[in-house]
């Protein structure tokens, strides 16, 4: 009954188009997102989506985390530990990291250069519930008698119908066949949209730097992805039709599929932390009270990065044994990105530098992400050196190294992006006490989790393992890799508790709480759903402060 | 400090932008995954082309004289389709669907022609997709790109029935382009297995 909803009380009800659905049956409402081509709405079910999925693989995480507290410890036996780390590694690439960027993307990509909706709305729902589907048909799996237990990138021969005797490797390819299309119709879709869509005078040189970094990730979308596809089809010709892809007695290659699978998987890495580049670039600059400092550097760096990580992905593979050449090119190749990497680094340094900075939950995660981002890059530009990574490759100095980039890249970029944007979403305040709890426990668990594996990583201890021997000197950085991921859980939970309860509890947050800059900040919160009532004209990369200070406007000087 | 309105600066006018519209951008960016896709399979194909085990082999299974034909229809389909699409933009309506019919046309016989094919290939030379990796790779990349033309035709067949005893506006008129984009599109990447399959691989004497 909608009238036993509580409704908020002090704040204007009617400019909410929120409430108004409230008002609605739940029938009525749950009609209305099942079928809306709204590009917020549909923004809000991929963060939901990815939330969810998020919570899944978590649970997975501390799974493993509980098995691997004692030497061995008898919690999960080989096969499910197998199985718990495919399924977790698969989770949070294509279901949480990549849907909760392309979310955040879809609901603030339109509102930033002025448009009504993405270039394609029904594509862009289409795009939503294959990705939902995909994400669902791999955890089907579980129904056929368990999950696959191939590893995230699934190496030959593992695939084969030899060692994966159930139908699950069937539905975890499929589903990421069919997730991976929803992922090409929204880059297809975002390179419309800001290729063609943009208001009246706000060219190329003008877009905010989120828009930018949306515009590569789905470059790299449209090159990486298809590629994944036409691999898994190739495992799945393997397994029903006989095909011999990379089935080696019959003259198949194991090493093919590593080709194919990491000319996917580098870029995919990029797909994942260019978004957050970008919202970073929008929160330092508003937090500091100045101009994002080089812009044109910033994007060229961008641009560069997008172009480079199509070159870089067989360091992956450095101890396949490829050859000096190839060795030597690919180290090389990676080494590049750290340039425009660290322009971008010294940028946000000096858009921060000589600003009046306020701390607010949106800085504090883009701190994080600074601090924890800064040092992934270093312990990835140690495992690009050849040399060294023919020492810890497949290693747990390998897995700390991939977790600090996405979770102190990816992740708390995510959640700066998050706390920056809730407000605009929902019209309501974050609690930014809440936040705090969040960040600091974070931040805390997460260096407590992934940092002691680059000591066992270094100790010799290989990943994928479901249990170890007492003596090697490893129990006690397992027991504080569990802890750690102890002290996180609770941050997730207040992260999902703060976003549910500051649905109604929150502070009224106005058009425009933190004075910022970009046009998504112009119209109301939420916003309509033709996001504004007169398509704004703009004239520099600022347009909100040239409206604030029409006495002295950016275009002035850019 | 807000000065009077007649001192503010006047920002400068707003130049209008040249670019192509959304569709066009959809499309294009549409084709450019293709590509990758495509290259992908390419890739397959050349990296085995030689490995194989057991036969047969391309030079003993794979003859030219059909295929050659069929080529020319796929290729000289991308021509037609591309005087279609004049004869739209100067509003010739039976003109226009004599040559979009004909494109469809030309493309089943393309289909066909590969039927024929595979039905040599599978029932005179025992070449399947399990039989060695020549099989694996041909059927994957050729049958790929057959998927490809077979949604061409589709796409076309869906245009005629939109257009047949309407006023074709100007929506209609972007939607062929895009059609015809992808056409040309799916022509190319048969000059490029064309080159690979029936020239590269079958004069390599594996």
């Amino acid at each position: 009954m909608s009238s036993l909803v509580e409704q908020p009380r002090g704040i204007e009800l009617a400019d909410r188009p929120a409430d108004v659905a409230m008002n609605m049956g739940w029938t009525a409402q749950a009609h209305e997102w099942a079928t809306t081509v709204d590009h917020k709405k549909i923004g809000i079910m991929y963060v939901v989506m990815s939330i969810v999925f998020l919570v899944i693989g978590g649970i997975e995480a501390i799974l493993m985390r509980w098995q691997l507290f004692y030497p061995r410890s008898k919690v999960l036996d080989q096969d499910t530990f197998n199985q718990l780390f495919t399924m977790h590694g698969t989770t949070m690439v294509f279901f949480v990291g990549m849907p909760i960027l392309i979310g955040i993307g879809n609901y603030f990509v339109p509102l930033m250069i002025g448009a009504r909706d993405m270039a394609f709305p029904r594509l862009n729902a289409f795009g939503f519930w294959v990705t939902l589907f995909g994400g669902v048909m791999v955890y089907m799996s579980y129904i056929t008698g368990g999950a696959p237990a191939v590893g995230w990138f699934a190496y030959a021969p593992l695939t084969s119908n030899t060692f994966s005797r159930g139908a699950a490797t069937d539905f975890w390819a499929l589903g990421l066949i069919v997730s991976g299309i929803g992922t090409i119709a929204g880059g297809v879709n975002f390179i419309a949209t800001i290729l063609g869509m943009r208001a009246p005078g706000m060219t190329l040189r003008k877009v905010p730097f989120f828009v930018w970094t949306m515009l590569w990730t789905s470059f790299q979308i449209l090159l990486a992805i298809p590629p994944l596809t036409a691999a898994l089809t190739m495992i799945i010709f393997d397994r029903q039709l006989g095909a011999h892809f990379f089935d080696v007695p019959n003259g198949g290659s194991a090493y093919l599929w590593q080709h194919l699978f990491w000319f996917f998987g580098h870029p995919e890495v990029y797909i994942l932390i260019l978004p957050v580049f970008g919202m970073v670039s929008e929160i330092i600059p508003v937090f500091s009270r100045k101009v994002l400092f080089g812009y044109e550097f910033m994007a060229a760096a961008t641009m560069g990065i997008a172009f480079i990580s199509l070159s870089v992905w067989a360091h992956h593979m450095f101890c396949v044994g490829m050859g000096r050449m190839p060795d030597l090119f690919f180290a090389v190749a990676t080494f590049l990105v750290s340039i425009p990497t660290g322009i971008k680094f010294f940028n946000w340094l000096a858009t921060m530098y000589g600003g009046r900075i306020w701390f607010a939950s949106p800085m504090l995660f883009s701190f994080g992400f600074l601090s924890m981002f800064l040092i992934g890059g270093l312990t990835g530009i140690m495992l690009g050196a050849a040399p060294f990574d023919f020492q810890l490759s497949d290693s747990y100095f390998v897995v700390g190294h991939f977790h600090w980039v996405l979770i102190g890249g990816t992740l708390f970029g995510t959640f700066a992006g998050i706390h920056y944007w809730y407000p605009k979403v929902t019209g309501r305040m974050l609690s930014e006490r809440l936040a705090r709890w969040q960040f600091w426990l974070l931040y805390i668990g997460f260096i407590l989790t992934f940092g002691p594996m680059h000591i066992s990583g270094v100790l010799g201890m290989p990943r994928r393992i479901y249990t170890y021997d007492a003596g090697h000197g490893w129990e006690i950085w397992n027991q504080l890799s569990t802890l750690g991921a102890l002290i996180q859980v609770p941050s997730y939970a207040i992260l999902v508790y703060n976003l549910i309860t500051s649905l109604w509890k929150g502070k009224p947050a106005g058009d425009d709480p933190w004075d910022a800059w970009t046009l998504e900040w112009m119209t109301t919160s939420p916003p309509p759903s033709y996001n504004f009532e007169e398509v704004p004209t703009v004239h520099s990369r600022r347009p909100l402060w040239d409206l604030k200070h029409p006495e002295d406007p950016d275009w002035q000087y850019e | 400090m807000t000065q009077p309105a007649s001192d503010l600066p006047v920002p400068p006018p707003i130049a209008p932008e040249r670019m192509l519209k959304p569709a066009q951008w959809g499309m294009a960016s549409f084709l450019l995954s293709e590509v990758a896709f495509f290259c992908t399979l390419i890739a397959t194909y050349v990296a085995f082309m030689g490995k194989d085990t057991v036969g047969p082999t391309p030079a003993q299974a794979l003859s030219l004289p059909l295929v050659i034909a069929t080529t020319i229809c796929l290729l000289s389909s991308s021509v037609v389709i591309h005087f279609a699409e004049r004869s739209l933009h100067r509003g010739e309506q039976k003109r226009f669907l004599f040559l979009l019919a004909g494109t469809a046309a030309l493309g089943i016989v393309f289909l066909l022609g590969t039927a024929i094919e595979w039905r040599t290939l599978i029932v005179d030379h025992h070449l399947t997709i399990g039989r060695n990796l020549f099989g694996s790779t041909y059927y994957t990349l050729v049958g790929f790109h057959g998927l490809h033309v077979t949604v061409g035709i589709v796409a076309m067949l869906i245009v005629l029935v939109l257009a047949i005893g309407r006023e074709l506006t100007e929506k209609f008129r972007n939607g062929v382009e895009l059609v015809a984009w992808y056409w040309h599109f799916v022509d190319a990447v048969w000059i490029v297995v064309f080159l690979v399959v029936y020239v590269a691989s079958r004069s390599s004497g594996a």
